[in-house]
């Protein structure tokens, strides 16, 4: 009966396609410079609009073909990962700890501080994300940092009102009064007993929530408003390919699957991940 | 020598002034089982809650005292009340999947407490609880202690939360219906290991339930609730063979002879629920909190 649970934990095949394309997405991103066929911002017009490998007229070496620069687009894919994944991984981390933890004090203690973190999340969910986030920015600037920080202070939001939610409900389990019973502080409770029964929320929110990073962050290049630099951004690719989709429709389309891939892979990651971390679930 | 609890003249409050507790006084000596019997809502669990110190935020006292062997409550201040709260006393609680938490292991939940909160150490805790897993008749401890609580059976659970009940040796253990939540076969079995565990230990218990024939089998001493007020008590032997009030009168008519567990639950007769709200309605014109 244990193996059998074990074998089936293990085959879960969402966990395992959404974790193993994150994982080569991930590992491209970091060595991109040893993996990337070509250098990313080298501009060829003899060779602009390459076809991908398998159509007519394609080149060897240009495996998913060229922009209307002349710059090859799987090269510029696997930097633009770079930028994807820190902006996933810091924002999301920083907006979880923040969210997660006003959560927890907000939903555990209930009273004066629920009240107050509450109506600051209201408030805050006031604004639509997205013009919040293009107005973050414009008053940063653009930058690495500047985006990170937009997706941090627009999206803590979202993991305080769900996290909030479950630690409401594990706070009026018997078990919580049996840790006051015994002597413990309502702190010790808070971390020790409550917070274990909501970390599988927050694993699924957390990788929910790299998605949505890469999903905003790729908005932000699309209006211009991100990395001022060269370096090559997936919402910036697919804002070229746009233009030129009659000529190549693959400067559009590869970009396109690889963020949609990448984010779906994101929430199906953390879901699985969760039913694999939460005891009752699994 | 000092009753291991005395509840003198306890009243609690709701915000909109309605009385949860009307003036409830009781005592359980050492090594006593004092069984507290009322019907749904008749405020059982909010006195045995208001011993434990985790009276709902809404509830409050407004006279009277709680002394666990000598000591009250009320004077100490709130760090050293949850210190001998947690030290001397212990719930065995109605609903043992929710009185564990889902997302650690048995063993490590056991062990916890007497290690951070009463100091031990862990092997100590350890065998402590293997002894008293073996007294609550639980053959596989290793599997108990890996296991998560959604992994063992409700009678398991109980069983889990009986033995973490004894294992610091309370003077006083609250059991708010500990067999409710169980079917019957499991009930019996819980039910004589509590009395069991009860003897061998000499814990005293507060007994709460709504089963007359539950209140026969383990307590020696009753009192009777009905709408948060003390009605009757008395030795247990006593109150079945010559109940006082009419209320004592009707619940034990109304509750069904064990050689016939098919008699019908009688209800119990209007005209004394009348007599028992006058008598009430009485009580609570001429009552003053006497601070608060
Ligand atoms: N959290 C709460 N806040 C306010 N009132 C409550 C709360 N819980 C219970 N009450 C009220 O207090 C009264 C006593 O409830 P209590 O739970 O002590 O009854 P009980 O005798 O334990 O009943 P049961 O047999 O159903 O467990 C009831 O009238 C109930 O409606
Ligand atoms: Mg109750």
């Amino acid at each position: 009966m244990d193996e059998a649970r074990i074998l089936r934990r293990g085959l879960s095949p969402r966990l395992w396609l959404a974790g193993g394309w994150l994982l080569v997405a991930l590992l491209a991103a970091i060595f991109a410079p040893l993996i990337a066929p070509q250098d990313p911002l080298a501009q060829d017009l003899m060779l602009e609009h390459l076809p991908p490998f398998w159509l007519d007229g394609a080149e060897p070496g240009y495996w998913l073909g060229t922009d209307s620069l002349g710059r090859d687009l799987l090269s510029r894919l696997i930097f633009g990962g770079r930028i994807a994944f820190i902006v996933a991984f810091a924002a999301a981390s920083a907006a979880c700890l923040v969210g997660s933890a006003l959560g927890l004090i907000a939903g555990y203690f209930g009273g004066w501080a629920d009240r107050i973190i509450s109506r600051v999340v209201d408030i805050w969910m006031a604004f639509p994300p997205v013009l919040f986030a293009i107005l973050l920015v414009a008053v940063l600037g653009t930058g690495l940092s500047s985006v990170i920080i937009a997706i941090a202070v627009i999206d803590w939001t979202r993991f305080c009102r769900v996290i909030r939610a479950e630690a409401m409900s594990q706070a009026r389990m018997d078990y919580v009064e049996s840790a006051r019973i015994a002597g413990y502080g309502r702190i010790g409770i808070m971390l020790r007993e409550v917070l274990p029964n909501v970390v599988p929320s927050v694993v699924a929110l957390l990788s929910l929530e790299m998605g949505i990073a890469v999903i905003v962050e790729a908005i932000l290049s699309f209006v211009n408003l991100s990395i001022s630099t060269d370096d090559p951004t997936w919402g910036g690719i697919i804002a070229e390919g746009r233009l030129s989709i009659h000529q190549a429709w693959w400067v559009l389309v590869f970009p396109l699957a690889t963020l949609i891939l990448t984010v779906l892979s994101f929430s199906q990651f953390g879901e699985g991940l969760k039913a694999r971390f939460d005891p009752v679930l699994r | 020598m000092s009753a291991c609890l005395e509840i003198r003249s306890l009243s609690a409050v709701l915000p909109n002034g309605q009385r949860v507790l009307r003036s409830v006084s009781l005592a359980v000596q050492p090594s006593e089982v004092r069984a507290l019997v009322g019907e749904s809502g008749a405020g059982k669990t909010m006195i045995g809650k208001a011993v434990l110190g985790v009276l709902p935020k809404s509830v409050r006292i407004v006279e009277g005292e709680m002394l666990i062997e000598g000591e009250d409550l009320g004077r100490l201040d709130p760090k050293a009340r949850r210190t001998l709260i947690g030290a001397r006393t212990a719930l065995i609680p109605q609903d043992p999947l929710t009185a564990l938490n889902p997302s650690r292991r048995i063993g490590p939940q056991m062990t916890d407490r007497l290690v951070r909160i009463l100091g031990w150490s862990g092997e100590r805790a350890d065998s402590r609880i293997r002894q008293l897993l073996d007294e609550v008749q639980i053959r596989d401890p290793e599997r108990v202690l890996k296991s998560y609580p959604h992994e063992l059976s409700g009678g398991m659970r109980q069983r889990v939360l009986i033995a973490a009940a004894f294992a610091a040796e309370p003077r006083l253990i609250v059991a708010d219906e500990p067999t409710t939540a169980l079917d019957v076969t499991v009930q019996k079995q819980i039910l004589r290991l509590i009395a069991q565990l009860q003897r061998d230990h000499g814990t005293a218990i507060l007994f709460v339930t709504h089963d007359l024939g539950v209140v026969a089998k383990i307590s020696q001493k009753v009192s009777v609730l009905y709408a948060g007020k003390v009605v009757e008590e008395a030795e247990t032997a006593q109150l079945f063979a010559t109940p006082q009030h009419p209320y004592t009168r009707a619940l034990i008519a109304a509750t069904p002879r064990y050689t016939d567990p098919y008699a019908s639950l009688k209800p119990v007769d209007e005209t004394v629920l009348a007599g028992l709200a006058a008598e009430i309605a009485a009580a609570d014109k001429d009552w003053r909190p006497s601070h608060g």
